[in-house]
């Protein structure tokens, strides 16, 4: 078994996984962000259920941050190891005639995604951690904020028009991330037929799930 | 018609190659890629030149010597062929056509346009057979059915003529759709279930060795391939792996 | 030297099992100490390469390719026979021999074809067994197709890329023994000469193509399987490198070489298109299984079809001449590839040929979509199909079959073969002469043999569709091993052949004297120009049909052409590095002398016979007309200069077959 994940196709394998943990991440954390729109009430609720509850945060946290560092590492990994294999350039590479741009581009999709995640650590993950580990605070409430404080959070940062900006952008690659991504993931799977099936479903998830995201962003930009 | 050629010529393994132009005329419609060549050639030797090397043999696009990459695709243009079977009506009068070896760090350069595809070679050694003897006192070929499907996949996974085109056209380089085809047909076939564990380990550590790159599913390979050899192959051996590994 | 065929006595059907029970063998620790040289990897050589390994001997392995994956088997189409009778239509070993030796117009050795249909059964058994992926019924087993020259179907396939997977068949059994150590493979290394030592042969000088390195190679005994020398005509079928120099260079050093001027013309290839055409493409003959054949009947509909008025299409059914079905009702377009060549060329001559160069006939699907359409309508409960319907479901079942064939017919000739039918001229595609073998397969140098097309033996004068896959393997899986054990176990003891020794030496020297000359000449003419202009030579004077002033004149010709070669010849690069105008030259020069003794050997043959067809000699209605006094096997023995080439004849006794006229109708 260890040879398998330090062969080619076991690291790819691997990578496939790691995808498979972070599309099921994206689509729940899109599911709990639509209600800060639709449900302020519920979204903060759900929030702290989240934030606290010690299965989310001491068993499925660890591995949502495994998950990211790896696909992170060993997608550039990969990516060094491939440029290596690749040699020299040609002169003239016609690339558009048989695979798309996302599809051969996926490490600055990912480079793009990963100055994505530092900001949104920056903004949300890292001040959560100070709040609940290093103060100590697992209230979930905020002076001069009646009830939870994750709505209003959520919202204070999205006045900012530049991170709205930038939030829609990443998310645009994060679209074109999944666009190749999610089919990729079962063709690497050894799921060739489901990938097929999948197609339009990997479509839809693509579009829906980043165009989600910058839907939240800007209806809080523009409705506070 | 007449045609500008941008072709890369490079001494030997050690030497720096670079693109050189040459200028034809009078190509027919009707002539093949290489034939075009032939002529480029005959007019190189009449001018005391060395002529461009490139590998060829059977020109009817089986034996997987030609091996080409024309404007950027390996093969050229065209779909489903191999240089040798591409033809010179996929061209216009007055076209700039750029001609390069395949460019891949286990596929080093001999010569102008021959590369050395020895690797594939000993992908092959490394488990791409059945341990079979050949003394011929097997069982009657019929004594185990295959299902007409098995078989016809099989068959199709086993037409990749071993050109390259695959490793040529892919970002990384990458040897999966090659390894993937020959793994397959094996998997698909009884006979090959024996061994099926080891000859796809085996097979895949010297791809890794060789030093082809990963797969990343662009899909590139199967829209080049002179044989329409189909991705479902590489997923095909991801899963054999697996098994194997599990 | 007298030629001793050496096949054993008794019954036809005994033979081959008593020579094998009753053989030297060499027992499994002696073979470790014997080293074998086989030239060429295609089914024959790699065959025989892997087998010889598995039995225990040191095998060396050249190909001038850069793999032995890609030697010209590769491009066999149509299949591989065998009597294997499963279809239950009345096959068996004695049909297959029968069938052969008639296919090749009594002139081949009894004795060898009947060996061949008996171990023709275990082929197949070998090649399922490495995984070789048969054509199959829907009931999982193995489908069968009929070819030319027969009255059964047993000819297997694999879509029509059978020659390829039996070549990777016999290639994965070369890397389990290249793996294991037990072949050294020489990719893109070629066979220059052959060493003699003691009057045997002991090894070989090769050149490294991608270095210009002349090396020397050593071995216990030699084995030729470097295919045919169709490409003495410029213009074949084979593949651009396939070359007679591994057979010529034996020839020179003491092997007699049989039968040159036996060649198939294959009736069904693309027709050329122009001068600059570079070799020639065959569309598998299977494709007469369901193609009807056909010129216009009027001269004048001819005119309107090639100037563009007319589609042949449009041509009424009683305005066509199906003139195969015309000729011979029996076999109609199943006729062997001799017959169908000439009666394409018959008319072609006298005016009816349907492209501008005139030189094409029609290969016509139309009937067939119709055919199978109907049934599939009826398959399908389809009641009162449109005409349209049972044409697109005939061509469903078309495409099933041969779809690569039409694929690769559309995409040379740019026409789409199921809207039009595909248009067909015959074009050199295989050699039946080659160097003279015995029983053992061996030539008249000892520890010198030749296998699969490289030698003559088993196809007489006319080689019937999938019998070249066949031999090949025939020979290298189940004969070679055999008899090539009862020469190598006199050399138990004899040791490491030494490559330092006056005959190594001379021969390298005489490989290097001639490369010098090549690389220094700087003469006028690239190694094409002669190629081409041999190439004419022989495809007029040596071609579909043959006669006396033709061939002298050949004769002369190539004589002349030879001379102005090694005057003014031009090679570019230098000696010492990857060059392929220099391989190239060194194999023209070869063909140069080849064509002269073909024509020789054509016109010493003074009847017709299979693929050599002699003006002279036809029966009124312009069949070949064979002659009882020419039954024997044209041996000839080196002397210098090929006009100076002695013949030694080997009388073919028919034991177990009458000799009759050979007639499809």
């Amino acid at each position: 078994m260890g040879g398998f994940f330090k062969s080619s196709i076991g690291r790819k394998v691997a990578m496939a996984l790691s995808a498979f943990f972070l599309m099921f991440f994206l689509l729940q954390h899109l599911a709990i962000n639509i209600l800060s729109v639709a449900n302020p009430d519920l979204f903060n609720e759900v929030s702290h259920f989240m934030g606290t509850n010690p299965v989310v945060q001491f068993a499925l946290q660890p591995v949502l941050i495994f998950a990211v560092v790896f696909h992170f590492v060993m997608g550039f990994i990969l990516d060094i190891k491939n440029r290596k294999a690749n040699g020299a350039k040609y002169a003239k590479n016609n690339g558009a005639a048989n695979s798309t741009w996302f599809s051969r581009n996926m490490v600055i999709s990912g480079i793009t995604i990963l100055a994505f995640v530092l900001l949104h650590f920056i903004d949300f993950w890292f001040p959560e951690i100070n709040t609940k580990f290093i103060q100590g605070d697992w209230s979930g409430t905020m002076p001069g904020v009646d009830g939870f404080r994750y709505h209003e959070e959520l919202v204070h940062k999205f006045m900012n028009p530049a991170r709205v900006v930038a939030y829609a952008v990443a998310f645009v690659f994060l679209g074109l991330h999944l666009a190749h991504g999610f089919t990729s993931a079962f063709q690497s799977v050894g799921a060739a037929s489901l990938r097929k099936k999948l197609e339009k479903v990997g479509i839809a998830y693509s579009v829906i799930v980043p165009f989600g995201f910058i839907f939240i962003a800007l209806y809080h930009f523009f409705n506070h | 018609m007449n045609l500008t050629l941008k072709i890369w010529r490079q001494k030997d393994a050690n030497s720096k190659g670079q693109m050189t132009d040459y200028k034809v005329s009078e190509i027919s419609e009707h002539m093949s890629f290489l034939e075009m060549m032939d002529v480029l050639n005959e007019q190189i030797i009449n001018k005391g030149e060395e002529p461009v090397a490139f590998d060829h043999d059977c020109r009817e696009g089986i034996c997987g010597m030609c091996s080409m990459y024309i404007n950027g695709e390996a093969h050229g243009p065209d779909r489903g062929v191999t240089t040798c079977q591409l033809h010179m009506r996929m061209f216009k009068d007055g076209d700039t056509i750029t001609i390069e070896p395949w460019k891949a760090a286990a596929f080093p350069v001999v010569k102008d346009l021959v590369v050395d595809r020895s690797a594939f070679d000993r992908i092959q050694h490394a488990g791409g057979y059945i341990s079979v003897n050949t003394s011929g006192n097997t069982q009657d070929a019929n004594s185990i059915p295959i299902a007409k499907e098995a078989a016809d996949t099989a068959m199709d996974a086993a037409t990749c003529i071993g050109c390259g085109a695959c490793v040529a056209t892919c970002k990384n380089s990458s040897a999966m759709l090659f390894v993937g085809a020959k793994v397959s047909q094996y998997a698909l076939l009884p006979q090959g279930q024996v061994e099926a564990a080891d000859r796809v380990k085996n097979m895949v550590a010297q791809m890794d060795l060789e030093g082809f790159g990963n797969c990343t599913n662009t899909g590139a390979c199967e829209v080049e391939c002179p044989k329409g050899i189909s991705l479902d192959n590489i997923a095909r051996m991801n899963r054999e792996l697996m098994k194997a590994s599990i | 030297m007298a030629l001793d065929s050496k096949v054993p006595q008794g019954p036809i059907k005994d033979k081959w099992t008593d020579y094998k029970n009753k053989i030297n063998l060499v027992n499994p620790a002696n073979k470790r100490h014997i080293d074998v040289i086989v030239v060429g990897t295609g089914l024959a050589g790699g065959s025989a390469s892997a087998t010889l390994a598995e039995l225990g001997y040191n095998v060396k392995a050249f190909a001038y390719q850069d793999s032995p994956r890609r030697a010209h088997s590769i491009a066999a189409q149509g299949g591989i026979n065998a009597a294997k009778n499963y279809q239950g239509d009345g096959d068996s070993t004695y049909r297959l021999f029968y069938d052969t030796v008639k296919g090749g117009d009594y002139r081949s050795r009894e004795a060898n074809v009947y060996r061949l249909a008996e171990v023709s059964a275990n082929i197949i058994d070998q090649c399922v067994a490495q995984g070789v992926p048969f054509a199959r019924d829907y009931g999982g087993l193995l489908d069968n197709r009929s070819f030319g020259g027969v009255l059964v179907s047993r000819t297997f396939y694999a879509k029509g890329q059978t020659g390829q997977q039996l070549l990777l068949g016999a290639y994965s059994a070369m890397n389990r023994q290249i793996a294991r150590g037990k072949i050294e493979m020489f990719n893109r290394h070629e066979m220059l000469d052959v060493v003699i030592v003691d009057g045997k042969a002991r090894g070989i000088i090769a050149r490294n193509l991608v270095t210009g390195e002349i090396e020397r190679h050593s071995a216990h005994a030699v084995v030729i399987a470097s295919g045919g020398y169709g490409n003495v005509y410029f213009l074949s079928t084979n593949a651009m490198g396939s070359n007679v120099t591994a057979g010529w260079k034996v020839h020179k050093k003491g092997a007699y070489f049989a039968n040159p001027c036996y060649t198939q013309i294959h009736p069904t290839c693309i027709p050329r298109s122009g001068d600059y055409q570079s070799k020639l493409t065959l569309m598998s003959e299977s494709l007469r299984n369901d193609g009807r054949i056909w010129v216009p009947k009027h001269l004048k509909d001819v005119e309107s079809i090639r100037s563009g008025k007319l589609k042949p299409t449009q041509l009424k059914e009683e305005d066509r001449d199906y003139y195969l079905e015309r000729r011979y009702p029996a076999f109609g377009n199943l006729v062997p590839r001799d017959v169908a060549s000439r009666a394409a060329k018959e008319r072609c001559d006298a005016g009816y040929g349907v492209n501008a160069t005139g030189e094409a006939v029609y290969l016509d699907f139309a009937a067939s979509f119709v055919r199978y359409g109907t049934e599939q309508a009826k398959i399908q409960g389809i009641s009162n199909p449109s005409e349209a319907k049972i044409k697109e479901l005939g061509q469903e079942i078309v495409r099933a079959k041969y779809g690569n064939l039409f694929q690769m017919y559309e995409k040379i000739v740019d026409e789409n073969p199921y809207e039009t039918p595909m248009m067909i001229y015959p074009a050199v595609h295989y050699t039946m002469g080659g160097v003279w073998v015995d029983y053992n397969l061996m030539t008249t140098i000892p520890g010198c043999y030749a296998i699969g097309e490289a030698n003559f033996s088993d196809h007489g004068a006319n080689r019937l569709g999938a019998s070249a896959l066949m031999q090949g393997l025939a020979d290298g899986y189940f004969v070679l091993p055999y008899t090539i054990g009862d020469y190598l176990a006199d050399d138990i003891r004899t040791g490491k052949i030494s490559t330092d020794t006056p005959e190594f030496e001379a021969a390298e020297k005489e490989v290097k004297e001639r490369i010098d000359f090549f690389v220094n000449n700087k003469g006028t003419h690239s190694v094409d120009y002669y190629h081409k202009k041999l190439g004419k030579i022989m495809w007029d004077k040596c071609g579909m049909s043959r006669n006396a002033e033709g061939l002298k004149s050949a004769i002369e010709e190539i004589s002349a052409l030879r001379k102005d070669f090694w005057e003014n010849v031009n090679v570019p690069g230098t000696d010492k590095e990857y060059n392929e105008q220099l391989a190239k030259a060194g194999r023209v020069a070869d063909f140069l002398e080849l064509g002269e003794l073909f024509a020789k050997d054509a016109l010493v043959r003074e009847e017709s016979a299979g693929g050599h067809f002699r003006e002279e000699h036809q029966t009124p209605e312009g069949e070949a007309k064979r002659l009882k006094e020419f039954q024997f096997v044209s041996a000839w023995e080196y002397k210098g200069e090929p006009k100076d080439a002695v013949l030694h004849k080997e009388e073919l006794a028919y034991e177990n077959i009458e000799v009759k006229e050979r007639s499809y109708k």
